[in-house]
């Protein structure tokens, strides 16, 4: 590192433009000050006000559900998928990863109008019922889940299974006592994927939700479009708190891949 | 097959993901093909696609987004390639560490960092509405770095060490040595990566919003269709991207990396 102080002073400059934003406003989230720029006092407000209003609360709740729910179908639906197309004939199996890399590579816009204008315009599905949203949702995640359990199916050894059906096991039994536990880390970070993508969504959300719900990204977008204070200053405190969630939960799974890597390797 | 007494396949798992990828995927874009190639009443219609050519507005806004989203994608290169280029040259035992802090934001919601960005924007420079293309470049490059870094970041660090050294033994230089082989190798990463930047940046068009942008891009005009109810003009507007997609994703295909980076550090 000595040998190269450019190269390090470089990265550090790249990660000084990735973090300033939310350090300054993680750090104003603690003062009494409307404005980036003027130093008021310190004050907790903006956190009692986060924890406290129930429309920040739904709003979080809600999100947090979605994300879970249409995580959950989706990686049921992807992992089948991914499964059952791994054995099909190839043109089976080719003619769902085509419309599988479908929603990967559109935009998201372009999904979302879709989706709109299928169920709720030509089927007349009322966005009320939640149907439109929880299947845009899926739609945006399982073909992840999908793509992350493919991999782990061609890297598995094909005769442990015909093994299992030899010894007496059903297909049925070798599948979930075979094959599912060989791919479960894929299905696992496709399901983590998942939620992450459906915390992050604005579109499809936007285009396919009920008016009177709303998720993180949907409430702060809006309320950068309006000028009360108080909300965007409790929108900082969220960004904080995030922050420290994903830099936790980031923390515990490097650390945890460390340690399995160092296992592997001791083997 | 006796109808009773149907035998468990493991290919029969694809069907429910099957059924779902013909219904949410395929589904919505034959309606979105009908409703762009009719008007109103039903009709059949080329009035949507001349309309859109014809409009000096809409050739205009077409034209920006291409100008925003290759401007966004330079800039996200040139700061990317060193990033990812140093980071994996780094002296140290635990490189992918190291690359997380540089992946990190992508988990943190897209509105809540842009949020962020809106506040520093506004302290530098007053009025946002005086600086909207370099607004619209900065919000663009602050969102979507991430995904440029990370495939970049695997290219490289998969590179084979030997050819390098085989260049220098043969007696290229080290600028030579990284631009007749460091720099081609990588480029399935870049591709990647600008695929995964240029793609969004014509179409993300909540971030300039956020950023109090009036200037429109692809997205854009989607959303103001939708606003409108007109179904028939936004899926034309949908339509012409996917065209645009697909043509980039056929060209992208040749050389990029298989694997899919939108979230891809999960693994």
């Amino acid at each position: 590192m000595k040998k190269y102080p450019i190269r390090v002073i470089f990265l550090l400059i790249v990660a000084l433009f990735m973090y300033a934003p939310i350090l300054i406003i993680a750090v104003y989230s603690f003062q009494d000050s409307a404005n980036i720029g003027t130093l008021g006092s310190f004050t907790l407000k903006n956190y009692v006000k986060l924890f406290t209003s129930p429309e920040l609360r739904d709003m979080i709740i809600g999100t947090i559900l979605l994300a879970l729910i249409s995580a959950a179908i989706a990686t049921i639906l992807g992992t089948l998928g991914a499964v059952g197309a791994f054995y099909s004939k190839k043109r089976t199996n080719s003619f769902i990863s085509t419309l599988n890399q479908v929603p990967v590579v559109n935009a998201d816009v372009v999904t979302a109008f879709s989706i709109c204008i299928l169920l709720v315009v030509v089927f007349g599905i009322g966005k009320d019922t939640y149907i439109p949203l929880v299947a845009g949702h899926v739609t945006l995640c399982a073909p992840f889940v999908y793509l992350s359990v493919v991999p782990k199916l061609k890297q598995m050894d094909p005769s442990i299974y015909e093994a299992a059906l030899d010894l007496g096991a059903t297909p049925a039994a070798a599948l979930r006592r075979i094959v599912i536990p060989q791919i479960a880390s894929g299905i696992i970070s496709g399901f983590a994927l998942a939620i992450t993508l459906s915390l992050d969504d604005y579109f499809i959300a936007t285009y396919t939700k009920p008016a009177t719900f709303d998720t993180i990204s949907t409430y702060v977008v809006n309320a950068t479009k309006g000028s009360y204070t108080d909300i965007k200053t409790a929108l900082w405190a969220l960004s904080a708190v995030i922050f420290v969630i994903v830099v936790v939960i980031v923390v515990i799974m490097n650390v945890r891949g460390n340690r399995a890597e160092k296992e592997r390797s001791v083997r | 097959m006796p109808m009773l007494k149907i035998p468990f396949t493991r290919k029969a798992l694809a069907i429910p993901y099957a059924v779902f990828l013909l219904l949410f995927v395929a589904a919505p874009l034959v309606v979105l093909f009908y409703y762009a190639f009719t008007n109103g009443k039903g009709q059949f219609t080329f009035d949507n696609l001349t309309g859109f050519f014809s409009d000096p507005n809409t050739l205009g806004t077409l034209l920006y987004s291409f100008a925003v989203a290759l401007a966004a994608t330079a800039v996200c290169l040139l700061i990317a390639y060193p990033t990812a280029y140093f980071l994996s040259k780094l002296h140290l035992g635990n490189k992918t560490s190291v690359l997380l802090i540089f992946i990190l934001p992508m988990w943190i919601n897209f509105s809540l960092r842009i949020t962020a960005l809106k506040e520093i924007l506004t302290m530098i420079e007053g009025n946002l509405a005086d600086f909207q293309f370099i607004n619209a470049v900065i919000g663009m490059t602050y969102d979507f770095l991430p995904f440029m870094i990370l495939p970049i970041f695997n290219t490289i660090s998969k590179l084979d060490g030997s050819l390098l050294e085989a260049a220098r033994d043969l007696g290229a230089t080290r600028s030579q040595a990284f631009f007749r082989v460091t720099l081609p190798l990588s480029m399935p990463g870049v591709i990647s990566g600008v695929m995964m930047v240029f793609l969004p940046a014509m179409t993300n068009y909540v971030v300039l919003d956020m950023l109090y942008n009036s200037t429109y891009i692809m997205g854009s005009l989607i959303g103001s269709y939708f606003a409108a109810y007109n179904w028939h003009g936004g899926s034309m507007i949908a339509l012409i991207l996917l065209a645009i997609i697909g043509i980039f994703t056929l060209l992208g295909q040749n050389g990029s990396e298989q694997e899919d980076s939108r979230g891809g550090a999960l693994l």
